[in-house]
């Protein structure tokens, strides 16, 4: 027999349970055993089919369900007792309302208006840590956009216009590639060359987006804001 | 305005955690305890009438301005701090302590019948949960309980203004 299975996130096993008890609208103090296991079981074989990381809490539960299963399919057990016999399903049932009865109040919680998420009050200063990464992302064109303005609005404020030497796109993309093949790497500060110039700043800026259409370097930056690193496409 | 209104209004502008009744007796050590609490209830109930912005929390122990919940997406835009979100599974091991503390981790393991070591850490590092002594059994297990920043954090009083584990059972039907 197939059935669609259709994955969400579950907490646990219990929470596992639970979804294929109310999918079946079933009553959770009368569990039908062989129909939850099975699928149970089925939701396990996805979960292993899509490489899933299974915890082990879910194969102690459906050792626990097959172990019910078994207990019930043994026969006459309950005409020798003499008092009444505990259903094997009883400690599970009241697993699954205890652990029901905190969903729901775990829901509740979320549905209290939450500080610093719907209601805000005055900030204590000092009390956001921003977390150190040190990986290398590649930029995109806004990236590099946004470290030309840097560079520029920082030199406008120092820096008088000089009227410089005239050079190309073509020229100064050829020399950033001999820097670039000569030095490994460069940031897009050190490209841009000695203070000065806002020409020369617009003449690399434009130099590199070319390289960088033409395929002809890569452009790394380690952090929004960090440094923005340019190597070449091919080593040298 | 009555006088002494103003000024808890003043004191409560810049106080930066809810200002308890005592805070403000301590502060203004002139004023009677029962007159500091109307005159709180009269603010609270002004900025009522008011519909501003904000509006007066009594929350953890204390009052507190906090703006008003339909806000909440611009001034996220604002701060641009990541909110303040909690996973389910967070969540629900902040439920159960919540109700059972004070409660060891393998209490907490058995009713959500998962590991909850990850989900403790996180929360005690977010402050919402503390370590509140050690079990007198083998092994010493630590004991969990919710802190006021808990309270602060879910806007209650106190823990009673939580539902009762009976009430929850009662709304599932």
């Amino acid at each position: 027999m197939a059935y669609e299975v259709k994955l969400d996130i579950f907490e646990g096993p219990l929470d596992l349970l639970l979804h294929l008890i109310k999918k079946n609208e079933i009553d959770i103090t009368d569990i039908p055993i062989s129909l939850i296991t099975e699928q149970y079981l089925a939701y396990l074989e996805v979960m292993k089919s899509l490489n899933l990381d299974l915890a082990g809490e879910y194969l102690v539960l459906a050792a626990t369900l097959v172990h019910i299963k078994s207990k019930l399919l043994l026969p006459g057990e309950e005409e020798q007792g003499e008092g009444e016999e505990e259903d094997p399903r009883a400690e599970l049932v009241r697993q699954l309302l205890d652990y029901q009865v905190f969903k729901e109040a775990a829901a509740r919680l979320d549905d209290r208006p939450l500080l610093d998420r719907d209601v805000f009050a005055r900030r204590i200063p000092g009390e956001d840590v921003p977390d150190e990464e040190e990986e290398m992302a590649e930029v995109g064109v806004f990236e590099l956009i946004d470290a030309f303005r840097r560079l520029v609005s920082g030199r406008e404020r120092h820096y008088l216009e000089i009227n410089g030497e005239r050079m190309s796109i073509a020229e100064t993309m050829s020399e950033i590639m001999e820097r670039l093949l000569g030095a490994g790497h460069l940031s897009f500060d050190e490209l841009c060359g000695t203070p000065g110039e806002k020409r020369a700043v617009v003449r690399a800026f434009l130099a590199v987006l070319e390289l960088v259409k033409q395929r002809m370097v890569k452009v790394y930056q380690v952090r929004p804001f960090g440094a923005i690193r340019i190597f070449p496409a091919v080593e040298a | 305005m009555e006088g002494i209104a103003a000024l808890i209004e003043a004191l409560l502008l810049v106080a930066e955690a809810p200002l308890p009744v005592e805070r403000i007796g301590e502060v203004v050590p002139d004023a009677a305890k029962t007159n500091i609490l109307r005159a709180l209830r009269e603010l609270a109930a002004d900025y009522e009438r008011r519909q501003g912005g904000f509006f007066l929390e009594e929350v953890a122990g204390g009052f507190q301005f906090r703006t008003r919940p339909q806000f909440a997406p611009w001034i996220r835009q604002l701060r641009k701090g990541r909110p303040h979100a909690l996973s389910r599974a967070a969540m629900e091991t902040l439920a159960v302590v919540a109700y059972r503390q004070p409660v060891v981790k393998a209490d907490i393991d058995a009713i959500r019948g998962v590991d909850a070591g990850g989900t403790l850490k996180s929360l005690l590092e977010k402050k919402l949960v503390r370590i509140v002594g050690r079990k007198d059994i083998p092994g010493k297990p630590m004991i969990y309980g919710t802190t006021r920043k808990f309270l602060e954090v879910f806007a209650l009083k106190d823990l009673s203004e939580l539902p009762t584990l009976r009430e929850l059972e009662e709304m599932q039907q």
